[in-house]
């Protein structure tokens, strides 16, 4: 792996392992998923192909972050707000 | 402006988390269960980093009474963008009894010692649920309030606030200093990733305790008892009308 890649995938690594943590089905679930799918890449030279990649992985933080607020957001709805009409 | 805002963020059980009495009824098993950051207190520091960005003020500072722990709450406001960090470290049995009146008489202290132009609080917390906290500082600051708001706009030395209230949306104007307390509608707090913590472990966190500000601690509250909410009773169907209103009768409802 090119040098710079690494930095970036690792980053990729760490802060989606870190965002697993509040997983709903369980970090040991996320941590198991997501070791796979770095895994089934790890043999993956060609930069573009790798920058494609980290940028999936950069969409899937987005969308942990987005269930993680709506989730929170719903609860919060439902315990605190009447229900409409 | 370029005014100091005060953020009050506080330490309490996960909203994810079920929640235990403890056998004696004392209060609530906290021990080894998950605690994050009253999601309420995410929204109040969001909107002061969001007014932050827009130059509107020109620091932020994160404030949290409680144990070592709550230091963790401090450390993700500042990994939300929060500049600085004030512990007012409250433990033991002080800490068991801490309630709004002496969190507010503590952000009072603070405000006048930090010389903040405006306070903001979460509306209320999800393990006590109050509300009383931003009112009682602003009370004791004798400073105007906008509470329960769901939009907030600074308008030279004054704020328009429009607050959520029972029928709908009610806007005013209030002068600063002020405190405003946040609703769940104001903003959507961003999530404190793995590099802002990070980046956020070089920020300051001051150590402060409550005697050092003047304030006394002492509670007039006692719990008596904690309890479970009753179980819901399983429902009775009846046949017809007159079977219904007789049940009512008897039960004493009619």
């Amino acid at each position: 792996m090119a040098n710079p890649l690494k930095g970036e995938v690792m980053r990729l690594y760490k802060t989606l392992l870190y965002l697993g943590r509040e997983y709903p089905k369980g970090a040991a679930y996320f941590r198991e998923r997501l070791k796979h799918a770095f895994m089934k890449n790890k043999d993956e030279t060609d930069p573009e192909k790798i920058k494609q990649l980290v940028a999936r992985g950069d969409h899937v933080i987005k969308e942990l972050e987005a269930l993680y607020f709506l989730r929170k957001y719903r609860a919060m709805k439902k315990r605190y707000y009447d229900p409409e009409k | 402006m370029s005014g100091r805002v005060l953020v009050g963020v506080k330490r309490v059980i996960d909203y994810a988390v079920k929640i235990r009495v403890k056998p004696d009824n004392t209060g609530v098993v906290t021990d080894g269960v998950k605690h994050s950051m009253n999601p309420f207190c995410e929204i109040a520091v969001e909107e002061a980093v969001k007014l932050k960005e827009k130059k509107l003020v020109k620091e932020v500072v994160a404030v949290s009474c409680g144990p070592q722990q709550s230091q963790e709450t401090i450390r993700t406001a500042l990994a939300m963008g929060a500049d600085r960090g004030i512990h007012v470290e409250v433990s033991g049995n002080d800490y068991e009894t801490l309630g709004p009146l002496q969190v507010s008489k503590i952000m009072a202290a603070l405000a006048k010692k930090e010389d903040a132009q405006i306070i903001i609080l979460g509306k209320q917390a999800i393990d006590d649920d109050c509300n009383q906290t931003g009112q009682m500082t602003a009370a004791l600051l004798d400073w105007p309030q906008g509470t329960f708001a769901s939009e907030v706009t600074l308008d030279g030395d004054k704020i328009k606030v429009v607050r959520e209230i029972d029928g709908g949306l009610e806007t005013i104007k209030i002068n600063t200093p002020a405190v405003l307390t946040a609703d769940l509608r104001l903003n959507t707090p961003r999530y404190a990733t793995l590099p802002n913590i990070m980046k956020a472990k070089k920020k300051k966190i001051a150590n402060v305790k409550p005697a050092d500000l003047g304030v006394n601690l002492t509670s007039k509250l006692e719990v008596l008892r904690v309890e479970d909410p009753p179980q819901r009773q399983a429902g009775m169907k009846v046949e017809t009308v007159e079977d219904l209103v007789g049940k009512l009768k008897e039960s004493g409802k009619v």
